[in-house]
């Protein structure tokens, strides 16, 4: 295995980042479908599942909306483990004595938990499994050298926010608790987020630093506003994420039936008398909650968001196209990176856009909705990594940066 | 000591002589929407076995002239406020819900605070009860076997409309109104109404169907029976 975790390209650790980035977004698909079939509170209990240990849950058992959650719930400690592989991973060789006394506690841990905690069984005997092959994984583990502090701590965070993103799952179970259902379907984009970024970071282009937006300083006006107007976009996605998790949270089926008009209107009545009209003509086989004004005024912002979002990505391509070709070689390949990827992400969006038309006109089928779920999360993936390569810093740029951009410093002087 | 118990007798008495019923018919006016059928039952390998047809929703049950069934009937005092500190729950019969055919029956209960709720499992599938108050009474998010042992609950808060649900199928939904007092009832499929027993004085009488929201007429009972009618309109 390729010793050197520290500056230089490591394809194994790389494409581990990537792989946990795609499982991440398999996971939010999953989160989605539990959302869309409202089974978020189909198994009562957690960590535990109808009181066998998550994994000692018997497959025969998995019927209807018990299948969405407890898939979810497995496939989520499946990206728990890739996250945590991949924060050592990053720590290197220093990862190693603290896999061995970490795995070590964790077995004798799991041992108390399986014969002192009454129902806990399965799950001590997972906890201790799992201590044990961590304690043995820490004496094969790479020797490699770390990677950079705020890479390692990247990695850390990622660690942290995917318990955190776990453990609020379940509190939002066992504290019936709706918000917080709202809250990790948010925290879940972000974890993407970050998983996305992680892989960016251990990328070859990445360590290659071809990516330097310091090096269109010579391209002038259209430019300087790029980064800011992708950071932009960027953030109103955020913004409509939170949007569209609070929308799902309500349970309440669709606020308002048609697209492009709402209620045949271009602004719909949200009127006392207009909500009971609404309520009285709707008849819904799953999603039975009164639908409120708050909830349609929330579906006519997302609207609102989303046509502004459309327009700013456009920006941001056309200033993109109208960034100066130095002709230079290594300029020529980061001009094509930022042309392409502007024009993918105004692609994503209409797909995005044509996605949430979809989710009105079939009613909100399940697989349409989560399928908009996802597409949002590749909108801001995309948004994301490009805001961070358009702002990257020399600080967080691997070596040679320095010397390279001392030296477009002083093309842009000219 | 006997002068007491006799007093406290035609103290009853009197009440009983003086308490009246109110009795009265619910209607719709205007075509209701469509009910559409469970799609989504067929798709459950249990469930689907119980029908040759989905069976269709229930929210506006309209049977002859219009009389309409599962409008809640329930009195508030004269200013509007709800009746508190009444109930005889904790002395009345429990009320049912049972699950069958992957369906909660009946779909709409109203009950008293503090008067048990028996929830039974009919069905040959497991359900989770999930009962959700909007109104601070407590959650419940309870498994429930394919024809296991019963469960019990009482509620201390009254509420309109508190959902019951199972997220295994989430098709399946039912809900109680909770009264803190005796003084309501539920529309049968004939639209009829009877409140019993009403002591007298001035009341708001109030009539809330889920989907059509609710009408209220001020009334006075005496010593004689009252009769109320409501009309809801559907446009």
């Amino acid at each position: 295995m390729n010793k050197n975790c520290d500056g230089q390209y490591n394809a194994w650790l790389h494409w581990f980042a990537v792989l946990t980035a795609v499982g991440t977004f398999v996971l939010l698909g999953a989160g989605g479908l539990v959302t869309s079939h409202d089974a978020g509170m189909s198994v009562p209990d957690w960590p535990n599942s109808y009181g066998y240990g998550m994994y000692a849950f018997p497959a025969s058992k998995w019927v209807g909306g018990i299948f969405y959650e407890h898939t979810h719930r497995l496939w989520a400690s499946a990206v728990g483990l890739m996250t945590t592989i991949l924060a050592l991973w990053l720590f290197g060789k220093n990862a190693r004595s603290f896999m061995r006394w970490m795995g070590a506690t964790l077995a004798v841990a799991g041992i108390v938990i399986a014969f002192l905690i009454s129902g806990q069984s399965s799950n001590g005997a997972v906890a201790a499994a799992t201590g044990i092959v961590m304690c043995a994984a820490g004496f094969v583990w790479p020797r490699c050298n770390p990677a950079a502090k705020w890479l390692r701590w990247l990695g850390l965070g990622a660690f942290l926010l995917v318990v955190v993103q776990g453990v609020l799952g379940g509190l939002r179970v066992v504290l019936f608790n709706a918000d917080l259902g709202a809250v990790h379907g948010v925290v879940g984009q972000l974890f993407f987020l970050l998983t996305c970024a992680l892989a960016l970071f251990t990328s070859r282009s990445w360590q290659a630093g071809v990516n330097r937006a310091a090096d269109y300083i010579a391209g002038g006006r259209p430019f300087r506003a790029l980064p800011f107007a992708v950071l932009a976009a960027t953030a109103l996605i955020v913004i409509q994420l939170i949007l569209g998790a609070t929308m799902r949270g309500q349970h309440a089926g669709l606020a308002i039936p048609d697209f492009p008009l709402a209620y045949g209107k271009l602004w719909p009545d949200t009127s006392a008398a207009a909500i009971l009209h609404y309520n009285a003509q709707r008849i819904e086989v799953m999603h039975v909650n009164p639908i409120t004004a708050f909830q349609v005024i929330l579906q006519m912002v997302h609207r609102l968001v989303a046509l502004t979002i459309f327009v700013l990505v456009a920006a941001c391509a056309m200033w993109a196209h109208r960034l100066e070709d130095t002709g230079a070689g290594s300029l020529k390949t980061q001009l094509r990176f930022h042309r392409r990827i502007s024009l993918f992400w105004v692609a994503l969006i209409v797909c995005q856009i044509a996605l949430g038309a979809a989710t009105i006109w079939t009613h909100k089928a399940a697989d349409v909705a989560t399928a908009h779920l996802l597409g949002g999360a590749l909108c801001l993936a995309t948004g994301a990594l490009w805001s961070i390569v358009l702002f990257a810093r020399p600080w967080i740029l691997p070596e040679p940066y320095p010397a390279t951009a001392s030296a477009l410093g002083a093309l842009a002087t000219k | 000591m006997k002068f007491a118990v006799l007093s406290i007798l035609m103290a009853a008495v009197a009440f009983a002589v003086r308490a009246a019923d109110i009795t009265g018919v619910v209607t719709l006016q205007g075509t209701p929407p469509p009910e559409v059928q469970y799609a989504p039952i067929m798709d459950d390998p249990t469930c689907s076995k119980l029908y040759t047809n989905a069976p269709f929703t229930e929210f506006y049950v309209v049977g002859k002239n219009g009389r309409l069934a599962n409008v809640v009937v329930f009195l508030q005092n004269a200013d509007g406020t709800d009746i508190t500190g009444k109930s005889t729950g904790a002395t009345a019969a429990p009320a049912v819900l049972d699950q069958k055919g992957c369906l909660y029956h009946p779909q709409f209960l109203a009950m008293q605070t503090g008067q048990k709720l028996i929830v039974k499992n009919s069905d040959p599938c497991v359900h989770n009860v999930h009962i959700i108050s909007k109104n601070g009474n407590p959650e419940y998010n309870d498994a429930q076997m394919a024809h296991g042992p019963d469960l019990t609950y009482a509620f201390p808060k009254p509420e309109m409309f508190m959902k019951v649900q199972c997220d295994i199928h989430p098709w399946m939904f039912a809900w109680i109104s909770l009264f803190d007092n005796p003084w309501f009832d539920l529309t049968a499929n004939d639209g009829a109404f009877t409140i019993k027993n009403v002591p007298p004085g001035k009341y708001t009488i109030v009539a809330s169907h889920y989907k059509l929201g609710k009408q209220s007429q001020t009334i006075e009972v005496g010593g004689s029976n009252v009769t109320v009618n409501f009309a809801f309109t559907v446009k």
